[in-house]
Formats: structure tokens, sequence, C-alpha cells
């Protein structure tokens, strides 16, 4: 995934209602949604949103009904128009943009998945993955062709001549996919668009959306109140509460760090050993010995017992590990009669994490190993290591109501 | 007080009516029979093409619509009540009535159906649509044939005209409904993948509305052929002849087979054009 922008919002603002320019005045002046809405009957939808899409990724908008999701991505093509603030795709204002080039823009960059399918009843299977190619103007034989290949991807090619009513909800999800896709966007606008279906068929969509993706990296927007939904696909979260975006990040930024109680609560309950790595969740407060020529067997031991320490993790100068010494070990070397090599101590090596292995794959390891499981990056080097107790309390902070970030690593210091 | 006695018409209104037609028909007289220029000649055609081709030739047309779209049972109907009405004797003055029927439901399709469109997507238009519908639906028609008769004189001509009038508002009424009732998420869909707002209009809102449409024009129909024997007042002829007739001279006979007549040909044109609507 590259990290160029292409969508980038920017205070953007949505006031619904008889008296949008006194709300904006009032919104200035510090009042909120609520006390707003109590004094002249103006809803604020979104407020003062400012984000970046990447292109490339699955950007997922996630909030509870009313939280200003749905307006929010109306606003990226204008079916809803912004009452402040400008959105950017590819550089260019769309907030500025005439109707003309509103509607070429809408044509060639971007479609749109909708929550309730929103297939033309009169039109069949194929006419509707060919709707937007026909909007367009593109001729018949090659828009049929193109929207015969769009569903050949949703898995739907033998279905061209069948009218939405004849098939399933998730396969009349699957032609609105093909819909979407059969314009090629750069972005695809997704609105609740699984939120409709039985979970297990939702699942399957969700797969397809990921397989779909590793095919055609498109830049897609999602909009979801799932928050399994969310961290299942999205590559990036942004969670929005009574119209602001309170928290942008990873899923697991977003688990570890939650920007207030609105998003800790939201979180709760998520199984976390899906999501977290053990990079995440590493932690560098053991004792680390630099391996320089193996000759400081004796400082070595003394560090362990001066930090009250157990086991020690052996590195070199580039931080690559090499392996885990106990006082145990070291006092046997020492006890040796003739001064041997530090690596002579090492306890078993092969037993190490990687950054990217997740809280369930290495559940085995940290249960069975007696020491702290040291967590190596790609290039070998020691990141940190984790402990039982650590591994116990991550999993435990869900449900805590008063964890905070700092407590965490509090507590790692204690092992 | 005196105000309030109401013994006295303060308000002259039908006076000022009266002048404001003399003054339309005085100045404006040629304006009023050019309206009636693309009226007569539609009639003039339809009824040329019924009247010359042979009675069974017209039957056979109607049975095989009837067929075609509304199934066996309504061809059988068909072919007895046509027969029946020929028998009765009123065969020239059927086939009158149904060119005044068809080119009414003609014009007021041409009207209706764009004005229907636009109140359907436009509030203030509806807004200010609806009272006039109102009033062409409310007014007794016998109050508009006289300046009808002013204006355009008698005859059949004028006889379509005061039955556009009359037979209009169900045709406006449903094609706005029609256009109403397409989910906004289906127009929100249109536009999201880059309609402009005449596709929207073509591709999805009118497509969408066709069953309503149908369907208004169905009553326009209907309400067209309930205006028959009213036009025939104001000497529109056809099948409104006999009962106007029979009730002039007390022949009660002669009303009873005019009014038999209507209500055959009523039922034949409903249920073909109700096959139209839902297709087998």
């Amino acid at each position: 995934m590259d990290d160029e922008v292409k969508v980038s919002v920017r205070n953007l603002y949505k006031v619904f209602g008889p008296h949008p320019k006194k709300a904006m005045s009032l919104l200035k002046q510090g009042l909120d949604k609520d006390e707003i809405f109590k004094k002249i009957e103006t809803t604020v939808g979104v407020q003062d949103a400012s984000f970046d899409i990447r292109t490339g990724e699955i950007f997922v908008i996630m909030g509870l009904s009313g939280s200003g999701k749905s307006t929010m991505v109306r606003m990226l093509n204008r079916l809803i128009e912004p009452t402040a603030g400008q959105v950017f795709i590819d550089g260019e204002d769309i907030t500025a943009m005439s109707m003309d080039e509103l509607v070429k823009m809408r044509r060639k960059k971007m479609s749109m998945v909708f929550q309730s399918f929103a297939l033309m009843p009169h039109l069949t299977v194929l006419q509707n993955a060919a709707f937007g190619l026909e909007l367009d103007g593109v001729d018949k034989q090659s828009r049929e062709n193109r929207a015969q290949k769009a569903l050949e991807q949703v898995g739907l090619e033998a279905y061209g001549k069948s009218y939405p009513k004849e098939l399933s909800g998730g396969m009349q999800q699957r032609v609105g996919l093909a819909r979407g896709l059969a314009v090629d966007p750069d972005i695809l606008l997704m609105d609740e668009a699984f939120s409709a279906l039985d979970p297990l068929i939702r699942t399957e969509m969700q797969d397809e959306l990921l397989k779909l993706q590793a095919r055609v990296k498109r830049t897609v927007v999602f909009i979801s109140h799932d928050l399994d939904e969310a961290m299942r696909i999205g590559d990036r979260i942004a969670i929005m509460e009574g119209g602001r975006v309170v928290q942008v990040g990873t899923p697991e930024e977003i688990l570890q760090n939650p920007a207030d109680d609105y998003v800790r609560a939201f979180f709760r309950g998520v199984d976390p050993t899906n999501i977290l790595t053990a990079g995440d969740i590493a932690t560098d407060n053991q004792v680390t010995i630099i391996a320089t020529d193996g000759k400081n067997p004796r400082a070595a031991l003394q560090r362990l017992i001066k930090n009250d320490r157990d086991y020690g993790y052996v590195v070199d100068a580039d931080r690559q590990f090499k392996g885990v010494v106990s006082t145990d070990s070291l006092r046997e070397l020492l006890e040796q009669p003739q001064p041997q090599l530090l690596t002579t101590a090492y306890l078993d090596t092969a037993v190490h994490a990687g950054t990217g292995d997740s809280m369930q794959d290495i559940l085995p390891a940290v249960a069975s190993n007696p020491w702290p499981l040291p967590v190596l990056d790609d290039s070998g080097k020691y990141v940190g290591a984790i402990s039982k107790n650590l591994f116990l309390r991550t999993l435990h902070r869900n449900q805590a109501e008063d964890f905070t970030p700092e407590e965490a690593t509090a507590e790692g210091a204690e092992q | 007080m005196k105000y309030f006695s109401f013994e006295d018409q303060l308000i002259p209104l039908d006076q000022w009516v009266q002048t404001f037609v003399d003054w339309l028909v005085y100045n404006y007289r040629d304006f009023f029979q050019g309206i009636k220029v693309p009226i007569e000649l539609s009639l003039q055609g339809l009824q040329w093409f019924f009247t010359t081709l042979p009675a069974p030739v017209v039957i056979l047309v109607f049975v095989l619509l009837a067929w075609r779209f509304a199934g066996r049972g309504v061809a059988v109907f068909t072919l007895l009540s046509l027969v029946l009405v020929g028998y009765l004797g009123l065969w020239s003055e059927t086939m009158v009535t149904l060119s005044m029927v068809i080119s009414s439901v003609f014009f007021c399709a041409v009207i209706g159906i764009p004005l229907g469109i636009m109140s359907g997507r436009s509030d203030r238009f509806q807004a200010w649509l609806r009272p006039c519908l109102d009033a062409m639906q409310t007014i007794p028609p016998f109050v508009y044939l006289v300046p009808v008769v002013m204006l355009f004189s008698i005859g059949t001509v004028s006889g379509i005209l005061a039955t556009i009038v009359f037979s209009l508002p169900p045709i406006i009424r449903l094609t706005s409904l029609g256009i109403r009732q397409v989910h906004p998420e289906l127009i929100e869909a249109a536009l999201a993948f880059g309609a402009t707002s005449g596709q929207v209009l073509r591709k999805v809102q009118f497509p969408l509305a066709l069953p309503s449409i149908m369907a208004g024009l169905n009553q326009t129909l209907m309400m067209a052929l309930s205006m028959v024997v009213i036009a025939a007042l104001i000497g529109a002829g056809g099948l409104g002849n006999p009962v106007v007739q029979g009730l002039n001279t007390l022949q009660i006979g002669l009303a009873t087979i005019g009014g038999l007549a209507i209500v055959l040909l009523a039922m034949v044109l409903d249920r073909i054009s109700q096959g139209f609507v839902q297709p087998k």
C-alpha cells in the first residue's frame, strides 16, 4: 500500500434544518449538538471532520446510528451538500465543482454500494450491473461485456438475465457490488453494504471484498456500525460519535490507545487475540545484555541481580537477538574452571515470536515457556518480551473499566 | 348592518364573468377556433377509419386486441358485446363515441403525463396544480359547457374539449403519484452513478411509474366514456344521442339501449386497457 492521499476531508460540516447559518455560528460559540437542536431545531449531522484516506486502503467509518457516518459518506460524492468545509479527491476540491464536473467525477471516479441494495427492479441483473456505464453513454455491446465481467468477479455470471427480485439478499448485494465494480472506479463507497445480510452471508461478502481487493487495489470507504466487520476488513478505522470524528487509526492503534471513553466502550468485548499482535503488546522492560565479545558473564549476572530479574536477553550492538540467559545458567558458567563463552549459558534460543504473530498464535509458546517470550521483528532485532502476566492483562483489560495504557506499562515493569 | 341583509347582490360576479367571456369571444374567437384544429383533425381521421372499415373488421381487431392483452374470456365478451351493439342498431353511434373517446384520451395523455411528471418532481408545482385539479373534478360539467359552446360553438369537437377537461385529472394525479412512489434510494443510487436529472427521469422514475401511469390512463378512459351523454347535450353525437333523445321525448326504451351500449363499450375498453397495465 502506498501512502498517497486519495481523499482528503478538511473541516467538513453538515447542518440539516431551517437555520444552517445560525447553527454554524452557535457551533463556533462552542455549543454542542443537543443544545443547538433545543435552541433552533436544527440538526448538526457532521461537525468539523478532518481526515485523509490513502490510495488503496479500506477505510472504515464506524459509529452508531445517528453518529453522522452515512451523512459523511454522502458528502464524499456530494449526494449531500456540505454546509462548510472541503473534500479533496486526488487534490481536487469537489465542493467547488460545477454540476457537470460533479456528474463526470461520479461516473468516472467513484461508485457506491447501498445497504438496501438499491437495484433497479425493472432492469435485469446484467442491465443493473451495466447501469453506471449506461449513464455514461457507453455503447450497449461494450457496456454489457464489462458488466458481464463484473458479474463474473462476484460469481454471478449465470444470472445476467434474472431480475433482482428473483435473487436472495446476498446475491442482490453481489449485483450491487458488480454494478459498483463495472465502472472500474478508483473509489468504492460502501454504505453499510453488508449490514442487511445474514451473519453468515455477511462474512462471506467481507471475504469476497478482501479477495477483490487483493486482486485490484481500490480505495474503499466502508461505512459500518459493526465493530467486528470494521476490525476484519479495515486497514484503518475512523470512529464517529455525535457528528464528530473522535479517532482515526489502525484497529490495533485504536484498541491499544482508545481516544476516549466512547471509543473504549465501543471496543470493550472485542476479542483482542485476533487483532493484537506480539509486536503490539511486547514490552521492552526486560534486562538486555549486550553480547559484545562474551567476556562479561559476571557483569551480566550483576545486572540481573541488581534488577531483581531471573532472565536476561542477549543482543548484539545492532540489537540482533542472540539468546536468553538466566541467573542460574550464568552462575553455572562462572563456576566452570576455565573461562567460557557467554553462548554456552544460552537457554533454548529457538523459542521466540515475530512481531506480526497474533496473540492467538503465540498463546502456546507464552504458556509453556518458563521465561517471558522474546519478540523479534522481521530482521531479527529484539523488540521486547511478553510475560504470562502481560498476556493475561492484555486479555483482561477489555473488560476492565479503569484500564489505562500507562498502568499496563507500570504493571509490566513489576515483573 | 345593512351590509348583512343580503337582500341585494353586492358582488355581481356573474355579470363580470359574462362580460369577460363575451369579451373573449368577441376578440379571440380565431384563437379558440385555432385550438380546435388538431382535435378536429385527429377526430376526423379516427371517425373516417372506424366508419369506413366494415363492422366485422373492426370487431375482429378488438377481439384480437382483447385476446392478446386480456385473455380469451375478455375476447369472447368483446365479440358478444360488439355484435349485440350492432344488432341494437347503434353501430355508427358507437363508432363516433369510440373515436371521441380515443381522441380525448390521446390529448389527455399528451397534456396530462408531462403535467403529472412535473407535479411529481416539484412540490411547488404540485401545490399550484392541486387546486386546479380539485376544481376540474368538482365543478359540474354543465357549468363549463356554456363557455365551451360560446368559445368553440356546438359540435363533436366541443364535446371532446369538455371531455378532456372532465377526464384529465386522474392521469395527472396518478402520474404524479407514480413518480413520487419511486423509492428515494433508487434515485440516490442513480445520482451516485452520475445520472443527470433527465436521466433520473428517463431511466428510473418514468419506467417505475409506468404501471401507475397506465392505471391513470385507464381511469381517464372511463371518465371520458362517462362524459359521452353530457357531451351529447352540446351536439357531440354518438351514443349520448339516443339517451338524450330518449330523455327529451320520454322514450324509455331508446334511452335504455343507449345506456346499455355505453356500459358494454366501457367494459370492453376497460378490460382491454387493464390488460395493457398488467400484461399477461
